[in-house]
């Protein structure tokens, strides 16, 4: 079976690193790249009526940028090195998403940056990366 | 908008050598301009003590409530499984959802009129109002369902994502859609008094009730926090400065949260009471107390109360949730209907609760009739007027530093309705004028004027101008439901249809 890296990547460094690391294993193995772009989001959140009016409009706005300014950039890179790339965009609970999104790509690892947040706020609400080492659903790589 | 803050900048130093006789100005001012209107609206039926505009809400939430066989008790379990999700595809992550609907439409509704006007209502009608009021608020959910579901049915859509909706685009689609002449004529008079609703009862109400309780507690002038309120609300709605609003919107929803809880702690406080405060209820609601009109007089309260606090059937309702999007007109009526229940029957009656509980209403412990004071109100242990003042007294008996936290509710809760009535006042008047910012911006500058106005003015001229503008909001809307109810019908029963054959699926 083909190997495939879902790779959780919103720009910053430390997901640069997770993808240099993911591609270079990828053109070992020949595993497909799934770029996996998550908004955080809550249902349970509160919204003015106004925000309520503009959603649907925010959100195409939201879902056009991260696919233009973030995903479509590496996704021409990564494609013109002959590696098979896909891109997905997704709003919700980021490591929740990154779960759904392994088992319904059939995702054979997960690869994510860690993002370091430290003291109270980690303390209370958990980091991504800590949050996938316990539920992920296939082996997760955590990248420094 | 430079010119707009000098302008505020100029009242504020006009107002101040001359307060009071500037205040007093504004309010005879206002109370003559008005009253006539307040007296149309208010007539009573010929006959009769009952203002017709009262039956017209009730006999319409009733006549709903039939035509589509109790659906406020048949789908109660229904929308809650909507609010928590379990419809909600997954893929529509990042869209409005249900939670968000509901809980934005509630911080327009949820506010003063639960605070203060369940006060009125008590202080005019006596405890027997609660139990008029109960019965109004879950006979409201049927129109709430009702005009909730064709606002969604309704709506404009437009190529940039946005949609606007309301009364005023299903009293025009609907009625071409039908045949029905004069669709066109009443979306305009829809319109009118929405704008006007929208500066009395979303604005100059909140605005009174919001600089009174500030002036009782804190001591500070009405005019002074007029200016400030006016001054914020500008801010967000001229100024777009938008983090406030979303701080309030995340706070307001806690401090409903937590006014429940602290009412609830009274109760269970004087738990050894709660029989006999339902006693009164009962015995208020079905007996003569000596209140003015006797039981009539409670019914009538209890009703204004619960219609000007849900706002079931006036229709503003469906102006925010027009706004969602959904697949399902229907999803989005069962929905809105759990909120006159949020409003009405649990937040409206726990201030009534506290208000008997704590005994603030005067009884002569040998007739078991209610003392009334020259204006024919009920007389209160503290001797202070009715509002949030009473509410206030009551809290405060309990805890002692209940009427500070009240404070800021209060404040908090007028902002928050003010500004989700700007945004009903700015689709009724874009609906009549057109979409354009200039255009908006002529309204939200009246908007910030009238907030002042409100905190200034006497709460009896305010009050009255508030609900006659609101319910004049009612003719239109409940004459619009009846002709297309039978729309909303083949909607609702080919949603439950679906819903039985798993063609509308469950995701959790």
């Amino acid at each position: 079976m083909a190997e495939i890296y879902l790779i959780a990547y919103d720009g910053s460094d430390t997901a640069e690193r997770a993808l240099n690391y993911a591609a270079a294993r990828a053109k070992a193995s020949g595993a497909a790249l799934i770029l996996a772009h998550v908004l955080e989001w809550s249902p349970y959140s509160f919204l003015s009526a106004e925000e309520v009016a503009e959603r649907h409009k925010r959100r195409k706005e939201e879902v056009g940028r991260a696919e233009t300014v973030i995903l479509d950039p590496i996704r021409k890179k990564l494609s013109a090195q002959g590696l098979s790339v896909s891109t997905e965009v997704r709003y919700g609970h980021i490591a929740e998403v990154i779960c759904e999104l392994a088992t319904e790509y059939k995702a054979t690892q997960i690869i994510v940056g860690r993002t370091g947040e430290k003291g109270l706020q980690a303390r209370l609400f958990g980091s991504v990366p800590a949050t996938l080492a316990q539920v992920a659903p296939v082996p997760c790589t955590i990248i420094p | 908008m430079k010119y707009a803050l000098a302008a505020l900048a100029a009242t504020a130093t006009l107002a101040r050598p001359a307060d009071a006789s500037i205040a007093e100005t504004i309010d005879s001012v206002f109370a003559s301009s008005t009253g006539w209107f307040v007296n149309l609206i208010f007539a009573n039926l010929p006959g009769t003590g009952i203002p017709w505009i009262v039956g017209w809400l009730v006999i319409g939430a009733f006549v709903f409530t039939l035509y589509f066989g109790f659906i406020q008790v048949r789908a109660f379990g229904h929308a809650l499984q909507i609010v928590r999700g379990k419809y909600s595809d997954p893929k529509d992550a990042g869209e409005v959802s249900p939670f968000q609907a509901l809980t934005a439409a509630l911080s327009g509704t949820v506010g003063l009129g639960n605070i203060a006007g369940v006060a009125v209502a008590v202080s005019i009608g006596g405890a027997g109002a609660t139990f008029w009021m109960i019965l109004a608020g879950l006979l409201g959910m049927a129109s709430k369902f009702t005009e909730c579901t064709l606002g969604v049915k309704y709506r404009n859509e437009y190529p940039d994502g946005s949609v606007s909706g309301g009364p005023m685009y299903y009293i025009k689609k609907g009625f071409a859609e039908r045949g029905l002449p004069l669709g066109g004529f009443m979306a305009i008079m829809f319109s009118i008094f929405c704008v006007l609703g929208a500066l009395g009862g979303g604005n100059m109400f909140q605005a009174n009730q919001a600089a009174s309780q500030v002036q009782s507690v804190l001591g500070v002038p009405t005019w002074i926090t007029g200016l400030v309120l006016s001054g914020i609300v500008f801010l967000v709605i001229v100024g777009g400065i938008k983090s406030i609003a979303r701080v309030t919107e995340k706070v307001v929803p806690f401090m409903g949260g937590g006014y429940f809880i602290v009412g609830m702690a009274i109760l269970i406080l004087n738990w050894d009471m709660i029989g006999w405060a339902f006693s009164e209820i009962i015995r208020g609601a079905f007996t003569d107390t000596g209140i003015i009109g006797g039981m009539v007089g409670a019914i009538i309260q209890g009703f204004r109360r619960a219609a000007f606090s849900n706002e079931a059937g006036i229709g503003s309702a469906a102006i925010a949730h027009s706004a969602v999007r959904t697949k399902e007109p229907i999803s989005e009526g069962f929905v809105s209907l759990l909120e006159p229940f949020i409003d009405t029957v649990i937040i409206c009656t726990m201030t009534a609760l506290v208000i008997i509980i704590t005994q603030q209403l005067l009884i002569d412990a040998n007739t078991g009739m209610y003392l009334l004071d020259a204006n024919g109100r009920i007389q209160n242990v503290e001797g202070v007027g009715a509002g949030v003042p009473l509410t206030s007294a009551a809290f405060g008996s309990a805890f002692g530093w209940a009427p500070y936290a009240l404070s800021v509710a209060v404040f908090l809760f007028a902002f928050s309705t003010m500004i989700t009535w700007s945004y009903y006042g700015v689709k009724a008047w874009t609906y009549m004028f057109g979409e354009g910012e200039t255009k908006e911006l002529v309204f939200k500058l009246a908007f910030c004027f009238f907030i002042f106005v409100g905190a200034v003015t006497s709460l009896d001229a305010v009050i009255d101008f508030s609900d006659a503008a609101l319910f004049s909001m009612a003719i239109f809307n409940i004459i619009a439901l009846y002709f297309l109810m039978p729309i909303v019908k083949r909607e609702l029963n080919s949603y439950l249809l679906r819903l039985k054959s798993g063609q509308i699926k469950a995701y959790k």
